[in-house]
């Protein structure tokens, strides 16, 4: 039993169909609690007042956006690698959900950023190369979008992510050099310990979780539509030749 | 090798090949600029560092869905990946010839522009520098976007929107150069940063573009 057997479609198909709506159902579940607990049950900040909600929504999107395009580039490096096609599907189901991440963080960054820093949009090292990434997610779907042939659309499309995630990691440096920014550093991390108290912390990583489920659900969900949509092609096909 | 690079410049050079269109757009861009903005000498000496490097990525801009399209269209591109030099090979070949006809006489022309944009007269030799060290990389990063493009019937805007965030490390890298250098501060930072985003990719693009080009003959 290894992790490659759901490298075969229709395996894929039957563990996903089982899964799917566990995961859905968790992600309603955590994101109401998260959601409800963040903007009702929590004391407004000293500072911010109640504006600090938006956090829940705001950097739980804005990890998700960078998380899709790693979701990304592990699928192109195993559809290069070992030419499984589900894994260029998942690649592909992955960067429409992604951008809309990164939108949704960057507009509710834009608000928060109105009342807090007094401006919608600054040209901040963090902003400005979230901004880059999404260009890098319209760039990459449009390329899915424009080749018709999807073997040589799923190959170019990896490759371009390959080399596009090169690029916005130095992107991502380089505008540190050229802006000292607004943005804060950051707050949540894993090592440093935490510098957001735990009143408003634990709403945040149950919202987090959430948002992470969403994004799984939505993945597996347009993976699997994909993957109808070459089966129903497949019928076509057949019917025409026969 | 050098067959094919002398090919290249021949086909750029002569008739209906597109040479100096690049030249002349860089030349519109940095006639519009004081244009749009006003004639006021300080504003213009403050913005034209990053107006020129921004003038140059567009007209690199320009000729790139020219690097493999016409090949591609009448089979040379074919001819060119069973020949006996690997396809990373013909891509280098292919996008030195592209800066040699875009990014050498863009950098030659820079102090002229830079002079219609009131330049600090400390910040020509950066300038030439600058371009001379970045836009090697803006070739062979346009090869790998028309790699990627080149089976497709109206690429160019495709084209553009993969080409031009992959442009931002150089162009940041690059303006920042030109700024130091007309204020007199110290550059060798920017500038060696901008050396190593031109030798990364010219050292692993055109394996990428190979890659792309194989997929779209396939």
């Amino acid at each position: 039993m290894s992790i490659w057997e759901y490298a075969n479609p229709k395996k894929f198909m039957q563990a996903t169909a089982k899964v799917l709506p566990w995961v859905a159902g968790l992600a309603v579940v955590l994101l109401g609690a998260g959601l409800i607990w963040g903007f009702f049950f929590t004391p407004d900040d000293y500072k911010q007042g109640s504006t600090v909600k938006i956090i829940y929504l705001h950097v739980p999107s804005a990890m998700m956006g960078v998380s899709a395009w790693f979701t990304m580039l592990a699928g192109s490096l195993i559809w290069l690698i070992r030419r499984h096609h589900v894994s260029a599907l998942v690649a592909k189901a992955a960067a429409p959900v992604g951008l809309t991440f990164v939108v949704i963080g960057l507009v509710t960054g834009a608000i928060w950023g109105q009342p807090m820093w007094g401006t919608w949009w600054a040209w901040d090292p963090r902003l400005t190369s979230f901004l880059i990434l999404g260009l890098f997610y319209l760039g990459y779907v449009a390329l899915w979008a424009a080749i018709e042939d999807p073997d040589t659309a799923a190959d170019l499309t990896s490759v371009l992510c390959i080399v596009g995630s090169v690029f916005a990691f130095l992107s991502r440096y380089a505008v540190n050099f050229w802006n000292q920014g607004l943005h804060q550093g950051a707050s949540v991390s894993m090592v440093g310990g935490d510098r957001v108290s735990n009143v408003y912390g634990l709403p945040l990583g149950v919202s987090v979780l959430g948002f992470a489920l969403l994004f799984l659900t939505l993945v597996m969900l347009r993976t699997r539509t994909e993957i109808r949509a070459r089966r129903v092609k497949a019928l076509l096909a057949r019917e025409r030749v026969a | 090798m050098r067959a094919l690079l002398v090919r290249d410049l021949r086909l750029a050079v002569r008739a209906g090949g597109g040479f100096g269109l690049g030249l002349v757009f860089f030349l519109m861009v940095a006639v519009l600029v004081p244009l749009g903005v006003g004639p006021d000498s300080a504003i213009l000496a403050r913005i034209a560092p990053g107006i020129l490097w921004v003038g140059a990525l567009l007209a690199c801009l320009l000729s790139l869905d020219r690097v493999f399209a016409l090949d591609f269209e009448d089979g040379s591109l074919d001819l060119l990946a069973t020949a006996p030099i690997p396809m990373e090979a013909v891509v280098a070949v292919k996008s030195l010839a592209h800066w040699l006809v875009t990014g050498l006489p863009l950098t030659l022309l820079s102090p002229v522009l830079g002079l219609l944009l009131n330049l600090a007269p400390d910040g020509y030799l950066w300038l030439i520098l600058a371009l001379l060290v970045g836009t090697p990389a803006l070739s062979v990063i346009g090869a790998f976007g028309a790699a990627l493009t080149v089976g497709l019937k109206r690429g160019g805007l495709l084209l553009s929107l993969l080409v031009l965030p992959m442009y931002v490390p150089s162009l940041i890298f690059g303006a920042e150069v030109v700024k130091r250098g007309a204020g007199g501060q110290a550059l060798a930072t920017p500038l060696l940063l901008l050396g190593a985003v031109t030798l990364g990719a010219w050292a692993l693009l055109p394996f990428a573009s190979a890659a792309a080009i194989r997929a779209n003959l396939r």
